[in-house]
């Protein structure tokens, strides 16, 4: 374990770093964030007792360092400082095996089989064997970052320091280098400090971080404590946004610039939705933020290409996400810039309205089918068919991720009361039908224009969508009864 | 057989063929038959045994203990072009042994180590100037800074024995031959006067070869390996200290090569120190026996001074490691 007191320290009379504690746990890694000139180096160097401290103490299981010798101290604890040139050729082997330095002694040490396992295992770990005996000279900044973690792997300390390990690595060799320090962690107790420059990197990676500003901790935790906006935008002086890891529950972050070109003014019309028997499609002139329960594209994201397509009501297809790709492609779309939806519904049956609000306005566009109206309520084991109400709401004006999903919430219950008030029945139940077997739902913006925090109907906005997409699902039912009938 | 095996072996037989040559060719050539059988020409193995061997002798020795102390010192200050003599430290070392000519100095207790002892006083305060100096120019001792302090302190240095020379008159004059650098007529009494330090000097050395491995990685990163920086930096300090005293005492300022030797090992068999050291002190002296072979036959029967030859050599392959270091970006 390591355990720090009170550190204090810099060069000269300069206090770069004051009065730092924490400890780490074995087998536990903490990642030491800050912008430059915060003191992460220093703070680096104090604790590898390469920069005497002015106060405080450094203990390994209890004891200071002071009291260790230079070997000692490095069988205890290894150190990769940043990555520097050096002027003679060593091979990769000759590199990796000086980490055995401080388990030889005598005049006389002899390479012994401990030393060379240590050796061979370090290479392996990093993947660098196949270079065994390359000059280090020769390789790619990254590779002979990878040399150097092996030095330090060989050296069998118990503890580890890094700083910045993942410079010069694309982002496979990133993912490699922290899973195999992580793995050490994790398998052999290895503790790890490591100094990073990408927080989020550090998020996923470390049990604890530190978040360092002018030399003393502004945070310190887990990382749900510490990657927080407000903290890192005080810290680092820049806009942030948070978010989760999509598999980890560990928090990240997304940079906001501070410049880009300025989007263009958009209005989303009625009228520039084309409405015809393949498909109802609108193109936005800008990128809108989109969530949807599409075929393409669902979640959350940024797109210019809507698409609703009809299909046969015979379409059967084991992979439909790829044929619709395949087909917004034929149709001249870019896939990954489209959201594609589909129905059995005649699409010219589609019903596109305006609302005008004192913030902007919506555009709301229905395809509706009841064929395979469910009683949602009665829902279990029903064979699925392609039944479709396709709702898309398109709002001027700019929606927080709160209103997003309230407006997905005002738009489904709209939808349900207008087929109460159509009085769909679900013929399995013969009770009141709220939806179809498997209807979709998207909400777009252009994020320009008045800042909408919420859509519930107790706002315009919710007020909006909860009228529109009644009435847009009223008549689109009414068409599509219409249609049946013919 | 492995690499390192053979290059001792090639090394061994280099300096084995050097060692024949040395003592065998000259204005008389000798047979070898002389080497093993005294009694079939008395009067060649006179010369044999008195006059060319032990110059032999000597030549090996200073060669071999410039060029380990080339390696050390290109190893400490990650700098190929450092080297006793590039450094100042040769002329910091003749300074010593001229003072102790010039005064007459005889320290009752050093006897015959006086003059070694002073050199290598004179070596180690050079070479602490030097580097003291080097590191307030400019911190991260750049290659080129270095390398300048060492003319700087040379130029100095060498204007300082001119002028102990000049007060002198004609008494010295045989100082100005032996600043040349030669190892023409010492005999043995130096060899035994120098023995102890160049083995002494290159030992410390050669304990301290792992850890100039490290160091080579740069202090801090040598200390995270558990290197104790601090000792290990005096002790090869004084080593090549030692080794560059010992050689201007006995031969005066031969010149690079301790740069040349340390050169050619590593381009050969690359550059871990564990074998750096003991390769560059083994070709070290083959060379020098070359080279003195070379000075005393080139246009006998007048002898160049030794140092002639190995700036002829020396001072080009200074500018082509100075032109590789330059374009190979570092």
């Amino acid at each position: 374990m390591l355990r720090i007191t009170g550190l204090t320290g810099g060069y000269g009379e300069k206090k770069i770093v004051s009065d730092i504690s924490f400890h780490v746990e074995k087998g536990s890694m903490l990642g030491i964030l800050g912008p430059n000139g915060s003191g992460k180096s220093t703070l680096m160097k104090l604790i590898s007792g390469v920069l005497p401290a002015k106060s405080g103490k450094v203990e390994i299981d209890g004891q200071p360092i002071s009291g260790f010798s230079a070997k000692e101290l490095a069988r205890k604890m290894a150190v990769l400082p940043q990555l520097h040139a050096h002027a003679f050729e060593h091979t990769v082997r000759e590199t990796v095996s000086l980490g055995r330095y401080p388990h030889q002694s005598g005049w006389f040490a002899s390479w012994s089989e401990a030393d060379e396992a240590a050796v061979v295992e370090a290479m392996g770990l990093m993947n660098i064997q196949q270079y065994e005996n390359t000059l280090i000279d020769r390789m790619s900044g990254g590779e002979q970052q990878r040399v150097f973690v092996a030095q330090a792997l060989a050296q069998d300390a118990s503890i580890l320091l890094l700083d910045e390990p993942t410079n010069h690595l694309d982002i496979n060799h990133q993912k490699e280098l922290l899973d195999t320090i992580k793995k050490q962690a994790i398998e052999k107790e290895l503790t790890v400090v490591s100094i990073f420059h990408d927080i989020n990197l550090a998020s996923m990676y470390c049990d604890g971080l530190l978040l360092l500003d002018g030399g003393q901790i502004k945070r310190m935790g887990e990382p749900h404590e510490v990657v927080r906006e407000q903290d890192i935008e005080a810290v680092y002086k820049t806009r942030v946004s948070n978010h989760p890891h999509p598999e980890l529950p560990k928090p990240q972050i997304t940079l906001l610039p501070g410049i880009t070109r300025p989007a263009a003014q958009a209005l989303i019309t009625a009228a520039d939705f084309a409405v015809s028997a393949d498909h109802v499609l609108y193109q936005s002139p800008i990128p809108l933020k989109t969530v949807s329960s599409a075929v393409i594209n669902a979640g959350a994201g940024w797109y210019r290409t809507f698409m609703n397509r009809h299909v046969d009501n015979t379409y059967e297809c084991d992979d439909s996400t790829q044929e619709m790709a395949k087909f917004i492609e034929q149709e001249g779309f870019k896939p990954t810039d489209t959201v594609g939806m589909m129905t059995a519904v005649r699409t010219e049956d589609a019903i596109v309205k305006e609302y005008q609000g004192p913030f902007g306005s919506v555009v709301i566009a229905v395809t509706a089918g009841v064929g395979n109206a469910v009683d949602v309520s009665k829902a279990l084991d029903r064979e699925v068919k392609v039944g479709t109400i396709n709702t898309w709401i398109f709002i001027n004006g700019d929606l927080s991720d709160e209103a997003f999903i309230q407006a997905m919430i005002t738009a489904t219950e709209a939808k349900s009361k207008a087929l109460h008030h159509e009085a769909v029945m679900d013929p399995l139940t013969n009770t009141i039908a709220t939806g179809t077997s498997t209807d979709s739902c998207l909400v777009a913006a252009t994020q320009q224009g008045e800042h909408l925090p919420y859509a519930g109907p107790v706002t315009e906005l919710g007020k909006l969508i909860g009228a529109g997409v009644f009435e847009c699902t009223v008549e689109a039912i009414r068409l599509y009864r219409e249609a049946k009938k013919l | 057989m492995n690499k390192s095996t053979a290059a001792y072996i090639v090394s061994l037989v280099f300096l084995g063929g050097a060692v024949l040559l040395g003592v065998l060719v000259g204005t008389v050539s000798i047979s070898p038959e002389v080497l093993w059988n005294r009694g079939s020409d008395q009067s060649a193995a006179n010369i044999l045994w008195n006059i060319r061997m032990p110059r032999v002798v000597l030549a090996g020795l200073v060669g071999a203990s410039l060029a380990i102390a080339g390696a050390a010192f290109q190893g400490l200050l990650k700098n190929p072009l450092a080297d006793p003599y590039t450094l100042g430290v040769s002329s910091g070392a003749s300074v010593g042994a001229v003072m102790t000519l010039f005064f007459s100095i005889s320290a009752p207790f050093l006897g015959i180590f006086t003059l070694p002892v002073m050199s290598m006083v004179g070596a180690l305060a050079t070479m602490l100037a030097v580097m003291g100096f080097a590191k307030l120019v400019d911190r991260s001792m750049k290659m080129e800074t270095v390398i300048l302090t060492g003319i700087i302190f040379s130029s100095f240095l060498g204007s300082v024995i001119s002028l102990m020379i000049a007060l002198t008159g004609e008494e010295l004059r045989q100082i100005i031959g032996w600043l040349l650098g030669s190892v023409s007529m010492r005999g043995w009494p130096y060899v035994q006067m120098a023995l102890p330090f160049f083995l002494v000097g290159s030992f410390v050395l050669w304990l301290n070869r792992r850890e100039l491995n490290a160091m080579l990685f740069g202090e801090e990163r040598a200390r995270h390996l558990g290197v104790d920086v601090k000792k290990r930096k005096m002790m090869i300090l004084i080593g090549g200290s030692v080794l560059t005293g010992a050689a201007v005492s006995v031969s005066g300022t031969i010149g690079f090569v301790g740069l040349v030797v340390p050169h050619m090992v590593r381009l050969l068999w690359g550059a871990d120190h564990r074998h750096v050291l003991p390769l560059s002190f083994i070709n070290g002296a083959a060379l020098l026996i070359l080279c003195d072979l070379v000075a005393r036959t080139i246009i006998s029967p007048t002898e160049l001074p030794i140092g002639v030859i190995t700036s002829f050599i020396g001072a080009p392959v200074f500018a082509f490691i100075f032109f590789r270091q330059r374009k190979g970006g570092v």
